[in-house]
């Protein structure tokens, strides 16, 4: 993918030359091994700066989140799909993005760069879906991969050993909040951790109050995650989250035919009621 | 004072000596990184790691720490009274620490430790506290304690310092209590001084990551804050509290009641000045309300107010946890530099 | 040395309320242990913390006066959890009280010299302390003239209402009511921002005159070069600044303006040393 960064520049030099945009979101390249750090480009001549590999992990959606100048964002598969949340959720509006499309070929996994990083293994939408420029030719989606066979593992075990998983799963959380912090979804004002009326869940480290934090923002998350990783990027202990997201999209595909983030025409089955939605989990 | 040789073969037996009169803390495995934990009786510190994830500041300075109990039953005679919470101040050691995280702790002292107040919860347990050092001899490439008035053999904090020679640490006493330890390990023989110098020499040289500070003392506090750079350079951090908590030396807490039926506990929790929540008021205005006014207060805290307030140097030890962690690769070396290169415009 | 974290157990003795829309009441607190009162021995301009058990802590200006014996008064907004919980309790009830906190307006060095007190909104709780403080017989000849500034958003917003009407008739005192506006055909005072009424009825500033200011931001901001137009020296102007606390000992990190803590090294600055402060809010 290295290759795509000529194209990326060339078009961002544009954008930013004929006052098409006031500013590129993009990668520049991090200091550290295997990291590379989200920045905004706003004078063609800082172009080069721009980099463009298999370590940008972060979802650039989270950082359009109520902004109000023309901007052009560099996208992936999963970056495009939470823009398209974030304009179905008006966070942002169309007009304002030119959206440079990347066909993405998977990022690595942050501690070894042998390995795709988990999501993008199994990831099924790895072009844009929406895109006014693209930097390359679309890449060949994934075929016959199959997305919930770690989800179907957990469904299959029993109650206790599922407690025993996720208390596992769960080990050496500081509550940093670099996994809602990374999400581009995690744009409440006041985040329910945060509420002191009612104070919701204390803010310690019990066990009890780590475990409400994850499930509540999985929960808030239902319909709307696109499994981009950002989550599981950020933490800094290596936490698997995407256990409790990914269990919630493996549902809404399976109630609903949902997938996130695949059109703007469509309201998210949460937040949207049909006659015919299917409710059996209530009864 | 005096060097101890400590043969690798009895240092296991050692420590067993030590479980009888102290509790043991040290780096072990855990999951996928080394942390700080209080050993349990078969366990032994892992003397083989580069550092942990987690400074040892957690063992002096908990995340969650009960301050009091108190009863909301207004049967008991008591209640709505606060009564200290139980606690256990009996010696205790750390086992294999890292000069920088000992460093760190000296200059977090000066914040617990006043003249008009002392922090009972943090001193009681840093004083009952025998820290033993593992000198550095295989830095990790983020590593700029040679830049922090720290290194890989700064003995500051230390009460025992131990430098790994092979089949055997060599281990310097650095006050009574670090004495008292080696005694009650059963570790006697004489070890050699001379052993310090050049590994000391040696392990600095190692470190190639320089940052520059100094200018930072003569700078004026306002130039620095008005400056241009903090908008683009906190651009990419997502207000997280990795920094915050991995680092050895912030401090900042919360204070938080906690009921459960009619008794609760006032806990204290480690806050980070990363969030909005931090500086917000009763009245909804908040003085930090921008990422990057709370990116700032970060960095001018570190490398600069702390700088002025103490004259002790940087609030910052050169340990590079915030800068391995940082989800967003918000590295404190190139932050340092720049405020340390700013000249602003007369 | 005692642990600064623990409250003094208190009763709460008396409860008013304290403006027409009920939002502020006042509290007065006696301590359930008598020799506690001792070690609570407080100046004017300092801060406590009220705590309650198993809701939590809140920094509050100490509105009585040194001189006040027997209790501690307090006047409280309500706005959030703890001071929401504090406003439904009752006489009798038994919380905690921790400090004194923070520095003073240092009205010691002051003696012989002529103060202005500019106060806005519920923040007159100090200087309410101070008035009443400088007031008591054995003080108030130690001092030259007296003037008081204090603005509310309308009459039923001011504070100690009786206490004021008290003050005016004395002719040791220079008191000086506004409102931001009024339709009430009786108010006899002034209308206005504080900062005009300042322009117009705070003496000329001159080496032997100072200034103790305590208000919202906006206020102090506005208020601030009307001083120095009236000739106040920047190291003649205290003024008492807020920020969000927790500890009130300078150790918890939250409420630092650069390299000050506000619940240690303040509340009170003098001008002079916040013009050397980072403006927060930018």
């Amino acid at each position: 993918m290295e290759s795509y960064i000529g194209k990326i520049k060339e078009i961002s030099e544009r954008l930013l030359n004929d006052g098409t945009v006031e500013c590129v979101v993009g990668f520049r390249k991090g200091t550290v091994a295997l990291t590379n750090e989200p920045c905004m480009i706003t004078k063609a001549s800082d172009v080069q700066d721009l980099v463009w590999d298999e370590n940008c992990r972060l979802n650039l959606a989270n950082y359009l989140t109520g902004r109000k100048e023309k901007i052009a964002v560099i996208a992936k598969g999963c970056d495009s799909r939470n823009i398209v949340n974030h304009i179905i959720e008006n966070k942002i509006s169309r007009e304002q993005l030119v959206i440079i499309g990347v066909p993405c070929k998977g990022m690595v996994d942050k501690n070894n760069p042998e390995v795709l990083q988990a999501n993008c293994a199994t990831c099924l939408h790895r072009n844009p879906v929406i895109y006014d420029e693209l930097c390359a030719d679309l890449v060949e989606e994934q075929k016959e991969v199959d997305r919930y066979e770690d989800v179907r593992k957990i469904e299959a075990m029993e109650t206790q050993d599922k407690w025993a998983f996720f208390e596992d799963l769960l080990t050496g959380c500081t509550r940093c909040y670099a996994c809602k912090n990374a999400c581009p979804l995690c744009y409440c004002p006041t985040c329910f951790v945060d509420e002191s009326q009612p104070q919701w869940i204390g803010k310690g480290t019990d066990p009890i109050d780590i475990r409400t934090y994850h499930f509540l923002r999985a929960y808030h998350c239902a319909g709307r995650c696109t499994d981009c990783g950002a989550c599981e990027a950020a933490c800094p202990q290596n936490i698997k989250m995407r256990h409790f997201t990914k269990k919630l999209e493996k549902d809404c595909n399976e109630l609903y035919g949902w997938e996130a983030g695949l059109t703007v025409d469509q309201r998210p089955p949460l937040d949207s009621f049909k006659v015919d939605d299917p409710d059996k989990f209530i009864m | 004072m005096k060097v101890i040789k400590i043969d690798k073969n009895i240092w296991a037996g050692g420590i067993d000596s030590l479980r009888s009169g102290y509790r043991l803390f040290g780096p072990v495995m855990q999951g996928d990184a080394h942390e700080y934990k209080e050993l349990t009786s078969d366990e032994t510190p892992d003397m083989a790691y580069t550092n942990t994830r987690l400074s040892p500041k957690s063992v002096v300075f908990p995340q969650s720490e009960p301050m009091f109990t108190y009863s909301l039953d207004e049967n008991n005679p008591e209640h709505h009274i606060l009564k200290d919470a139980p606690k256990d101040y009996s010696p205790r050691a750390v086992i294999g620490m890292r000069p920088c995280d000992a460093k760190a702790l000296s200059l977090v002292r000066m914040n617990f430790d006043t003249e008009e107040y002392r922090d009972p919860f943090w001193m009681n347990s840093y004083d009952a506290t025998t820290f033993v050092g593992l000198a550095c001899d295989s830095p990790c490439e983020t590593c700029f304690c040679t830049s922090a008035g720290c290194g890989p053999y700064h003995e500051e904090g230390f009460d025992v310092l131990l430098s790994d020679c092979g089949d055997a640490y060599e281990a310097k006493a650095l006050t009574e209590k670090g004495e008292k330890l080696l005694a009650a390990a059963g570790w006697t023989a004489e070890g050699d001084a001379s052993v310090f110098e050049p590994k000391k020499a040696e392990a600095e040289a190692k470190i190639v990551c320089k940052v520059e500070s100094s200018n930072l003392r003569g700078k004026n506090s306002l130039d620095l804050y008005d400056a241009p750079f903090w908008k683009e350079l906190s651009f990419a951090c997502i207000n997280c509290g990795t920094c915050t908590y991995a680092c050895p030396t912030c401090w900042c807490f919360d204070i938080q009641d906690e009921n459960k039926g009619t008794e609760g506990v006032r806990m204290r929790n480690w806050d980070s000045c990363m969030t909005s929540l931090f500086t917000l008021h009763g009245s909804g205005h908040n003085p930090r309300d921008q990422k990057h006014q709370r990116f700032r207060q970060r960095f001018m805290h570190k490398l600069k107010y702390f700088v002025d307030k103490y004259d002790k140097g940087l609030m910052c030890v050169g340990c590079g946890r915030c800068v391995q962690q940082c989800p967003a690769n918000i590295d404190i070396r190139t932050i340092c530099n720049k405020m340390n290169g700013y000249e602003a415009a007369s | 040395m005692q642990n600064p974290y623990k409250a003094y157990p208190v009763r709460i003795d008396d409860i008013q309320v304290a403006t027409a829309d009920k939002t502020l009441r006042t509290f007065k607190f006696v301590f359930l242990n008598p020799e506690d009162e001792e070690k609570f021995s407080y100046h004017v301009g300092q801060f406590a913390e009220l705590s309650i058990p198993g809701q939590g802590e809140i920094p509050i200006g100490i509105a009585s006066s040194p001189s006040e014996k027997g209790f501690v008064m307090f006047t409280v907004f309500r706005t959030g959890k703890v001071t929401s919980h504090l406003h439904n309790m009752k006489v009798g009830d038994i919380m905690g009280l921790r400090g004194p906190l923070g520095n003073w307006y240092p009205i010691e060095n002051l003696e012989g010299k002529n103060i202005v007190i500019i106060g806005a909104g519920f923040a007159f709780t100090t200087l309410r302390s101070t008035i009443k403080y400088l007031l008591e017989p054995e003080n108030r000849k130690r001092y030259g003239r007296l003037d008081v500034i204090y603005g509310a958003r309308n009459p039923g917003m001011i504070l100690y209402k009786d206490e004021l009407v008290e003050w005016e008739k004395r002719d040791d005192i220079n008191l000086n009511l506004t409102v931001d506006g009024t339709d009430d055909p009786d108010w006899k005072y002034h209308t206005g921002f504080v900062p005009t009424i300042t322009e117009t009825q705070a003496p000329q500033g001159d080496d032997d005159t100072y200034a103790i200011l305590c208000g919202p931001p906006m206020m102090l901001k506005f208020t601030k070069p009307v001083l120095d137009k009236l000739g106040y020296q920047a190291d003649h102007i205290f003024m008492s600044l807020e920020n969000r606390m927790k500890c009130g000992i300078g150790m918890c990190g939250r409420c630092n303006i650069g390299k000050e803590l506000v619940c240690k090294d303040g509340p009170v600055f003098t001008l002079d040393k916040l013009n050397e402060m980072p403006e927060e809010d930018q």
